[in-house]
């Protein structure tokens, strides 16, 4: 794993010398200020709350953090720097840890910078500040997720628009997973070890049961398995195709 | 075998699987000793990157294997690659980086830290003069700069290995005189192998001690380049520039002689004295036949401009051996 820290470094100083950071920021909490308050109802529900912030991050995050990992190794591949990158000293799994790590950290950066909402409510009323801490957990897991998701779409093509439709076809699936319209769909003729197999990828529910102050291990455990699944898959994707 | 920086065994390279694979490298062989130059030659598509980038662990191999400094490439690749710089084909860098952040973050990936980093960069950035830049974004840098970056960070760990794709490649004269000093200097101390490819001919006479022609991924000729030179139907042939009489008839009287194989006609020029006719004399193979010129031009008393013997061309060879390489 030598070196990860160095590509760390990197990526992360990289989001901040071009515009990619700021607008991403900036369109992030515009979107989460306008789903919040516009669409969510978050005055006519008059609770102290985040719920309505909470709602919408999924699908917020199926669009925007797509657009965060299109560019990790679509735009290696394309420029010839994954070349000099797979010649450096740094294992191909140090190195995708490291870029990984750095949109992750980036984008968690994001989230935390929503705290105004957090300040918000507490100024309005009495919310429950667990349950709105273990939502952001959950934000930053799924941000995690996707991030990943979005990382292996982005190692499997040369095109950085392939990888974000790549990625937000894949993130849509499991978004969907936990809804009743499609698990309606199977219940009918696949068996029932299936459709339990597909609710259990739902993030949706995980998401939900986060959102409600309840950290299950088991939910950790399926965010954390994924994002290890798909971080080795994108270092296998890599060899592949050069 | 111990002082051999670079050692290759029937490296072999298919891409692809089936009917539709293509053999890119096909058996290649040889190694490399401290304070070698080797200019890897060939047509486009020959497999020299491809070659390159087994070495650097880039690509693995099919079947065969290269040894860097007694390192497998498969089997301890990190080993390998800390003992390589490496200039990939076209000098790909971080374009929204600056050169002094680029070869930190190189730095920082090859373990330096501290001051002994801070010394490798600065030496690395005096040896390819890139003060004046090491601010601005290389996006905005011009090429021949961007390939000092790409040198920069290649030598920046002081490797024993320095492999190069097209170091001068769509750089302009004076660029490619700079980077031609720079590999001149960077071999100097003899301790270290370069590898660089390229197709400009004038470029391996100017700074290999030792060529090695690929066509279709195979190693046609290993020699040094005065060597391969020779292997030329230049190779010995006199050049002449001289004003006959009118009406002589000078290629049939250098046709006659013995061990001429043919004359090529390089011009005329009309002089105050006459007309000047330049042409090269080319010898049957391993002839020497310039003491036969220089007399036949005094026993008839004419007048010689110029008159020189030449090496060889190196880029006759080429074409030979690269042709015949194709027909296979």
């Amino acid at each position: 794993m030598q070196g990860w820290t160095a590509v760390l470094r990197r990526e992360l100083a990289g989001y901040f010398v071009t515009p990619v950071a700021y607008v991403f920021i900036i369109i992030f909490l515009i979107l989460s200020g306008v789903f919040t308050f516009e669409i969510g109802g978050f005055f006519e529900a008059r609770q102290a709350d985040l719920r309505s912030f909470f709602t919408f991050q999924p699908w917020l995050f199926m669009c925007l953090i797509p657009a965060i990992a299109m560019r990790l190794w679509a735009e290696e591949r394309r420029s010839g720097t994954l070349e000099l990158l797979s010649t450096l000293p740094i294992t191909r799994l140090g190195a995708v840890v490291g870029k990984y790590l750095a949109a992750w950290i980036f984008t968690t950066l994001a989230i935390v910078l929503t705290f105004p909402l957090w300040i918000t409510v507490n100024y309005l009323g009495h919310p429950d500040n667990g349950a709105i801490l273990t939502g952001y957990v959950g934000s930053v897991l799924m941000a995690g997720s996707f991030l990943a998701i979005g990382a292996c779409a982005s190692a499997a093509t040369r095109s950085q628009v392939v990888a974000f439709i790549l990625a937000v076809v894949v993130c849509f699936g499991f978004l969907l997973a936990g809804l009743s319209p499609v698990l309606d769909f199977f219940q009918g003729w696949a068996p029932q070890g299936v459709v339990d197999t597909i609710a259990s990828f739902s993030f949706l529910t995980r998401f939900d049961s986060i959102g409600k102050g309840v950290i299950d291990a088991r939910d950790l455990i399926f965010f954390g398995s994924l994002i290890v699944t798909c971080l080795v898959l994108n270092a296998a994707l890599l060899e592949r195709g050069k | 075998m111990t002082n051999r920086l670079i050692e290759l065994d029937r490296l072999t390279k298919r891409f692809g699987s089936g009917s539709g694979s293509i053999l890119a490298v096909d058996g290649v062989s040889f190694s490399i000793a401290p304070g070698e130059v080797l200019g890897f030659l060939g047509p486009n598509g020959a497999g020299k990157s491809t070659t390159m980038k087994m070495i650097t662990g880039y690509l693995a191999p099919t079947s065969g294997s290269a040894k860097v400094c007694g390192f497998d490439v498969g089997e301890s690749p990190l080993d390998v690659k800390a003992r390589i710089g490496y200039l990939p084909e076209g000098a790909p860098a971080y374009a929204d980086m600056t050169p002094e952040s680029f070869l930190d973050f190189c730095a920082r990936a090859r373990g330096m830290s501290g001051s002994a980093k801070r010394g490798a960069i600065d030496k690395a950035i005096s040896r390819t003069s890139l003060q004046g830049v090491l601010r601005q974004p290389i996006d905005t840098l011009s090429k021949g700069f961007k390939r000092r970056v790409g040198l920069a960070q290649a030598i920046l760990h002081e490797p024993p290995v320095l492999i190069m794709d097209e170091p001068t490649d769509g750089l302009d004269p004076n660029q490619k005189f700079e980077v031609r000093r720079l590999i001149r200097e960077l071999a100097g101390q003899g301790e270290r192998a370069i590898v660089l490819s390229t197709h400009i001919l004038e470029e391996v006479e100017a700074v290999c001690t030792r060529a090695i022609v690929i066509a279709k991924g195979k190693v046609v000729a290993d020699a040094t380049p005065i060597e391969l030179a020779a292997r030329s139907r230049y190779h010995n042939a006199v050049t002449v520039s001289l004003v006959p009489p009118a009406g002589t008839a000078i290629f049939e009287e250098f046709q006659k002689l013995a061990g001429v194989a043919s004359v090529e006609d390089l011009g005329r020029a009309t002089t105050s004295e006459g007309v000047r006719v330049t042409c090269t004399v080319i010898p049957s193979r391993g002839k020497d036949i310039a003491p036969a010129i220089t007399q036949l031009v005094r026993s008839k008393n004419w007048r010689v401009d110029q008159m020189r013997t030449e090496g060889g061309r190196l880029d006759d060879v080429f074409r030979e051996l690269t042709s015949t390489g194709a027909k296979n």
